[in-house]
């Protein structure tokens, strides 16, 4: 649905950012795709290179089969239509009631106002906002103006979805039910969504793949799960384990992570590595998250200082079916 | 003391002066109203084009044209009131046939008032939020449609007030007009007031136009209130 091949994006100035590096990517259709990354990562300049909000100075944009960098002004405007996107700070027209923020694309795809005013409150349905109507976002709280945005966003009945850290301004409560809702959108109507986050939470929650994006680069994509259970880069690390653990510390001598792939996770693995071989390992770190019902969990074993104990206690963790173990050298968190 | 009594009494008991001011008042308001109005359009057209041909902006214009503009808009304000209208009552003989009373001074106050109004309306425009402007334009918004049905109807209330001040600013601007041969109450103050030394005239006459500033302001300032819905 949505191809990126070779993106970069620079902002030529006095001092020249670049901000989007050589990204490549394929976004099916239907599919949940995050984008994670720490702030000045690139992640806005990267989705506002989908709808060519920003214009890429390298490379190509493709949607839904489309080379959108190919097309004249006019062109692109006619296809932004068929693109809904959401923000962080919501952007409603503020002397708007939310009845009229919603039928605003469909004022400007030419729709009647008779039929653009049946869609949106039929939309307004959809979200749970149906007796906002008449109220001013300026009413509203912050969970409710992100519904009214999703509202407005579907009201040109989009084949993509685009979110720019859309649940960013939102308490816990209201991320979870607007996560929620753009799952449930995606699961109707099958539109494909590109969901922009710095929080890891977000991807966890509702995402299908993800991409890992550090100064530009797109330094690891995947399915949610094998990025979560196995970063293979310190970005991708430094995402999942947002706490860290900083290695001088610790008491031990070599460090493993252990990542626990699915169904395993609750199984007494450190009781039996003393049983079995007779090594007492350190717990440095643990932590569980559940990712689409399933249990992925990852521990941070500290290994005896003595070589051989060491080398035993690892060689019986990596016979261990469902577990994943990978030595962590120079890991500051 | 007795003298300006005397006046006073005068005022008020001579039809002749209580038409004289009469007539002032309709000749201020009408002038006013006429000339805000064109003034405000042309200011409006002015701002809209400083802020959407910027390099900045959703249409941007090429720098040249976009210098130019900037320097006329300058140089028109700066140039003194007065000076101003000496020079455009030329344009005002053309334009309504004649270089004196209440119709001639309003081709100088649209000319003098238009660049004061586009400054005040561009900043006005420009305060209006990006990221709205940008949920436009991905959209799919035009640039006219940024303009029509996004930047003027979310900066409304800005705009009622800029025409308020606009409004009271060629007020005191045709009330200067008087002393060089336009009509209303900054003729009399003037002409019967100044001129004749009657100072009951010209205290009446101003406070006359304060008046009229007062009620504009204060309708002015409530439908700018009224029309914002982000107060409630």
């Amino acid at each position: 649905m949505i191809r990126l091949e070779h993106v970069s994006k620079t902002f030529s100035g006095q001092n020249e950012v670049h901000a989007v590096r050589d990204v490549s990517l394929h976004i099916a259709p239907g599919e949940i795709f995050g984008i994670i990354g720490f702030s000045g990562a690139g992640k806005s300049t990267l989705v506002r290179c989908i709808n060519l909000l920003e214009r890429p100075t390298q490379g190509k944009v493709f949607v839904d089969g489309l080379e959108l960098t190919a097309l004249g002004e006019k062109a692109l405007r006619q296809e932004r239509k068929k693109m809904g996107m959401i923000f962080q700070q919501f952007n409603l027209l503020m002397q708007r009631n939310c009845l009229d923020n919603i039928c605003f694309p469909m004022e400007i795809a030419g729709v009647s106002r008779g039929r653009a005013r049946k869609q949106a409150m039929e939309l307004l349905e959809l979200v749970d906002l149906p007796d906002k109507a008449g109220a001013y976002p300026a009413q509203l709280s912050g969970g409710q103006k992100q519904r009214v945005a999703i509202a407005r966003s579907l009201a040109s009945d989009p084949k993509v979805l685009l979110c720019d850290e859309a649940t960013s301004a939102l308490d816990p409560q209201s991320t979870r039910a607007i996560l929620r809702l753009i799952q449930k959108i995606n699961r109707e109507t099958g539109i494909t969504v590109v969901v922009i986050t710095h929080e890891m939470t977000v991807v966890e929650e509702i995402c299908h793949k993800v991409a890992i994006l550090d100064h530009g680069e797109m330094v690891e994509t995947g399915r949610v799960e094998d990025i979560f259970s196995n970063p293979q880069t310190d970005a991708g690390r430094r995402l999942v384990y947002p706490d860290g653990v900083a290695l001088e510390q610790l008491p031990t001598g070599r460090v493993v992570r252990v990542a626990f792939n699915g169904n395993s996770s609750y199984e007494p693995l450190v009781a039996s590595l003393a049983m079995d071989c007779g090594v007492k390992v350190n717990i440095l770190g643990a932590d569980t998250r559940s990712i689409d019902g399933k249990a992925f969990g990852t521990m941070l074993l500290g290994l005896p200082q003595d070589g051989t104990e060491a080398a035993r206690a690892l060689a019986y963790l990596k016979g261990q079916a469902n577990v994943t173990v990978e030595e962590v050298r120079d890991y500051h968190g | 003391m007795d003298k300006f009594l005397s006046q006073m009494t005068e005022i008020f008991t001579t039809p002749k002066y209580l038409e004289e001011f009469l007539d002032g008042i309709w000749e201020t308001t009408y002038s006013t109203v006429v000339s805000t109005a064109v003034a405000f359009l042309l200011g409006l057209v002015l701002a809209v084009l400083l802020v959407v041909g910027d390099k900045d902006g959703v249409r941007p214009l090429p720098t040249p044209i976009m210098k130019a503009l900037n320097i006329v808009i300058n140089i028109l304000r700066s140039v003194p009131f007065l000076i101003l209208m000496l020079f455009v009552l030329d344009l005002s003989l053309v334009l309504v046939g004649t270089k004196i009373g209440t119709k001639a001074a309003i081709p100088p106050l649209i000319v003098a008032a238009a660049p004061f109004i586009a400054r005040l309306v561009e900043t006005s425009l420009r305060e209006t939020d990006r990221g709205v402007i940008e949920a436009a334009q991905a959209m799919g918004c035009s640039p006219f449609q940024i303009v029509w049905k996004v930047m003027l109807p979310e900066c409304r209330p800005a705009l009622i007030s800029s025409f308020t001040t606009s409004f009271i600013t060629i007020l005191s601007y045709g009330a200067m007009a008087g002393a060089i041969g336009g009509g209303g109450l900054g003729k009399t103050a003037i002409n019967y007031g100044l001129y004749k030394f009657n100072g009951a005239v010209m205290l009446v006459a101003t406070t006359l136009i304060v008046i009229l500033v007062q009620i504009a302001q204060a309708i002015g300032g409530h439908l700018a209130q009224r029309s914002d819905k982000r107060l409630r």
